[in-house]
């Protein structure tokens, strides 16, 4: 019996000296892995935007290449841990931390970046204008430019106006060939600008309408919408050139748009949700707060009532959040407001196993048993009601966590996970720590410690077992 | 404390007590002030689609923030009927932040409704910045509430079967599970009044965080309830001869008080210390999560186990005879 307490122990003291190693290790690194703490968007600012496509006939693999190209501009913009997942048949979730101009962000990764060249039969279309091409001839820019109000579903208004003739197909667009770059001068003087290269009957299509129409405007029309419209100073070879840009971040997003190829479905916003980093910062310290109040408050709660057992399962509580810790950041979960919510409520769950043994405990001791009867006594019989009850919570956050995993609300999943690992975890420390911790600790004291336990056997056993003045 | 038991429709009176002006709230009241039926409660744009605002004035002083010129700036970009509210802090002075609500925004372009918005708002207040902000479509908000509801129900029909399996030498099993989940309506049917109730006064929305708080306290119920139930079982198998069941429970209740109480000081103070000092954003979470923890427990005590001896003597016979029901009578009609 003795022996296997020391093993017990020698495993506790293992974990703890492995948790806290993952918690304090000053090059935030264990075994190769990166072990800080992930922050939700909540916490350190950022967008969350859930993109739907709006083609009815759009496949999974559609959703699943549009999440790919995304992921790739996602890249090219260079921020850190973001996320982009595909959510249901016709969604795509993205998370991006810490962007500065997360609007401008998003409208990158939503465009289609679907490259053409118009013929606007020698007028000058101002830059900006949505156009109808013949490659897209019903561009969703056009339909619908007024707010949906109250209750009214999204109407496709028919657009109007001529369809200009396309010279080239996006699909032909040779994504290898988009360069930064900048054009040679002119009127403007040296401008940013992206060099372009197109493939295939695209490639002839403009070097033949080039060659015919020297000395004439020709449009480029990215997404529908027209970027300049340079007249054609010679033909272009190859099917390769610039397009001149006002600033340096409007070529960033054209480059960024063209370079990871075209979308494959056009995508709109569904649900976007912002959150600046001031605020995130904000919660993060008052996570901090609350967090640590509530761990005091329960650990002083537990000496006070329970003594010498209640000092134990304290120690056993500093050991839960050690290790809660150190999972969150070796999975790693990302952690968002409500996800602390869970955490801290665990807090109280975590206790709630010692207090169930330590309740039996004192009853079984107040029934005549000595000190390590009742103990094993306590342990033995509140098992079963241990098990049940948290078993049912687990049975609650896996629903949770499906049903927040169902429709991308990140918020519910990160309560959910939490709670389960809070629940495991407590299982773990308030059985087997704080169990081998009384036993190791229960044959140092003989019956004239007893109050150390919160025991007094002055009450001689009744009818009645316990009265909860009693048992208080 | 021997007449838990005895006393037990006292403790149904008290829960009706508190629930039937909740249910007023949540099913008569819109009948009423409305003229057609609704439910009662503030549905937020996770279940209605919208757009929440958040932004912070910084730049005139907070005195010329008014609802209705921020309401006006909105109007004229688009957004008619929009509802402003000035967040104020305790001493009820305003804050600089203000939060509003208004319809989605249109999918395909959201940015330059967004631009002339802010532009709007700086030309008439100076400085303007946007703390939080949130769109919901009409499609996923829809979804949302479906998949809350299949939730709900999900996690119910899952505790109602693992109960009866852990209570399976008991006998009755099948009264076990089905006494928890009464005991788990009760819970729901008061969070949602209570919901209903400030939601008619103080305008409290009911969220994806509510439905989070909802589910949670689901399950802290049974789990309270299991804890009480176990020790009815556990009693019922050392069952000495002539003991009466409603003694046992009321046994079972007493022993399991300490535990409860203790218990739930501890969950109290964490959601104290979370309601302090937790952040503006969950506050109305941890409050439901608390009110919803407090009747869990209260529940598990007064509902769940006195229930059980209801049906021990299917005193709903007694309920429409003469007299109506009295706690003395149905413990004497052993």
């Amino acid at each position: 019996m003795r022996s296997r307490d020391l093993y017990s122990l020698l495993l506790i003291v293992i974990v703890a000296g492995v948790v806290l190693f993952i918690n304090f290790s000053p090059s935030q690194n264990f075994l190769g892995r990166d072990v800080r703490f992930r922050l939700g968007l909540d916490l350190q600012g950022g967008i969350q935007v859930l993109l739907r496509t709006t083609n009815t006939t759009a496949t999974k693999d559609e959703v699943q290449t549009a999440a790919g190209v995304i992921e790739r501009r996602v890249n090219g913009l260079g921020v850190g841990e973001t996320v982009v997942q595909v959510a249901g048949n016709d969604r795509i979730i993205v998370e991006l931390p810490g962007v500065e101009n997360p609007d401008q962000a998003v409208e990158t990764l939503r465009g289609t970046g679907r490259l053409e060249f118009i013929d606007p039969q020698g007028q000058y279309i101002p830059t900006g204008t949505v156009v109808r091409t013949t490659g897209d001839p019903n561009p969703t820019k056009l339909t619908n430019t007024n707010p949906v109000s109250g209750t009214a579903t999204l109407t496709n208004t028919v657009p109007t106006g001529p369809i200009y003739q396309s010279i080239t197909d996006g699909k032909d667009l040779d994504t290898g060939a988009v360069q930064p770059a900048f054009s040679q001068g002119g009127t403007l003087g040296s401008r940013p600008a992206v060099a372009f290269a197109f493939k295939g009957n695209s490639a002839l299509g403009l070097e033949k309408f080039t060659a015919a129409s020297v000395g004439k405007p020709m449009c480029i029309v990215l997404d529908s919408q027209v970027v300049s419209c340079p007249v054609i100073n010679a033909a272009l070879p190859n099917g390769s050139g610039v397009i001149e840009t006002n600033t340096p971040a409007d070529r960033d997003r054209i480059l960024n748009e063209l370079k990871y190829g075209a979308l494959p479905i056009p995508l709109v916003v569904e649900k976007s949700r912002l959150v600046t980093a001031t605020l995130g910062q904000v919660s993060v310290n008052t996570s901090i707060v609350a967090g640590i109040a509530g761990l005091v408050v329960v650990a002083l709660f537990m000496i006070l009532f329970y003594r010498l057992p209640g000092f134990l399962a304290a120690l056993a509580l500093m050991i839960y959040t050690a290790i809660s810790f150190a999972i969150y950041r070796l999975i790693p979960i990302t952690l968002t407001l409500p996800g602390i919510a869970g955490f801290i409520l665990s807090i109280g769950l975590a206790v709630d196993a010692n207090v169930l043994i330590f309740a039996r405990l004192r009853e079984e001791y107040r029934r005549g048993r000595d000190i390590r009867t009742a103990l094993e006594l306590g342990f033995e019989e509140s098992w079963p009601a241990i098990r049940d009850s948290n078993v049912s919570t687990i049975i609650t956050s896996i629903v949770l966590f499906l049903f927040g995993n169902s429709f991308g609300v990140s918020i519910i999943k990160g309560f959910a996970i939490t709670l389960f690992l809070g629940i495991v975890v407590s299982l773990f420390t308030a059985i087997v720590v704080t169990r081998t911790f009384l036993r190791l600790a229960a044959p140092m004291f003989s019956e004239q410690y007893a109050w150390l336990f919160g025991i007094d056997r002055r009450n001689t056993p009744s009818a009645e077992p316990t009265t909860p003045a009693e048992a208080m | 404390m021997e007449y838990l038991v005895r006393r037990r429709y006292w403790w149904f009176s008290i829960s009706l007590l508190i629930i039937l002006p909740g249910l007023y709230f949540l099913l008569l009241h819109p009948l009423i002030t409305t003229g057609s039926f609704a439910i009662g409660l503030r549905p937020s744009i996770d279940f209605s689609g919208g757009s929440m605002w958040e932004l912070r004035f910084s730049g005139k002083g907070t005195a010329d923030v008014t609802t209705s010129a921020v309401s006006d700036v909105f109007a004229k970009n688009g957004f008619e009927g929009a509802q402003v509210q000035i967040s104020k802090d305790i001493q009820g002075a305003p804050t600089g932040v203000v939060l509003v609500r208004t319809v989605a925004l249109n999918p395909n372009d959201p940015n330059s409704q967004i631009n002339a918005v802010l532009n709007g708002l700086k030309a008439t207040f100076g400085d303007v910045t946007r703390e939080q902000f949130e769109t919901v479509g009409p499609t996923v908000s829809q979804e949302s509430t479906r998949s809350a509801v299949i939730a709900v129900l999900g996690a119910s029909l899952f505790i109602l079967l693992y109960l009866t399996w852990a209570f399976r030498q008991a006998p009755h099993p099948l009264r076990y599970g089905v006494c928890a989940l009464v005991a788990m309506l009760h819970d729901v049917l008061l969070v949602l009044g209570v919901a209903a109730i400030l939601g008619t006064f103080f305008g409290l929305e009911v969220d994806a965080l509510f439905l989070t708080a909802l589910l949670t306290i689901l399950s802290f119920s049974v789990h309270d309830t299991i804890v009480v139930f176990d020790r009815i079982r556990e009693n019922l198998i050392n069952r000495r001869s002539g003991e009466i069941f409603d003694n046992i429970v009321n046994h079972s209740v007493v022993q399991t008080l300490p535990r409860s109480i203790n218990t739930q000081m501890t969950t109290l103070f964490t959601l104290t210390a979370l309601l302090l000092f937790g952040g503006q954003s969950i506050r109305n979470f941890i409050a439901i999560l608390l009110i919803g923890l407090i009747s869990g427990t209260y529940s598990s005590i007064f509902n769940a186990a006195q229930l059980l001896v209801v049906w021990e003597h299917r005193e709903w016979q007694n309920w429409f005879r003469r007299g109506g029901p009295d706690g003395d009578q149905g413990a004497a009609a052993v």
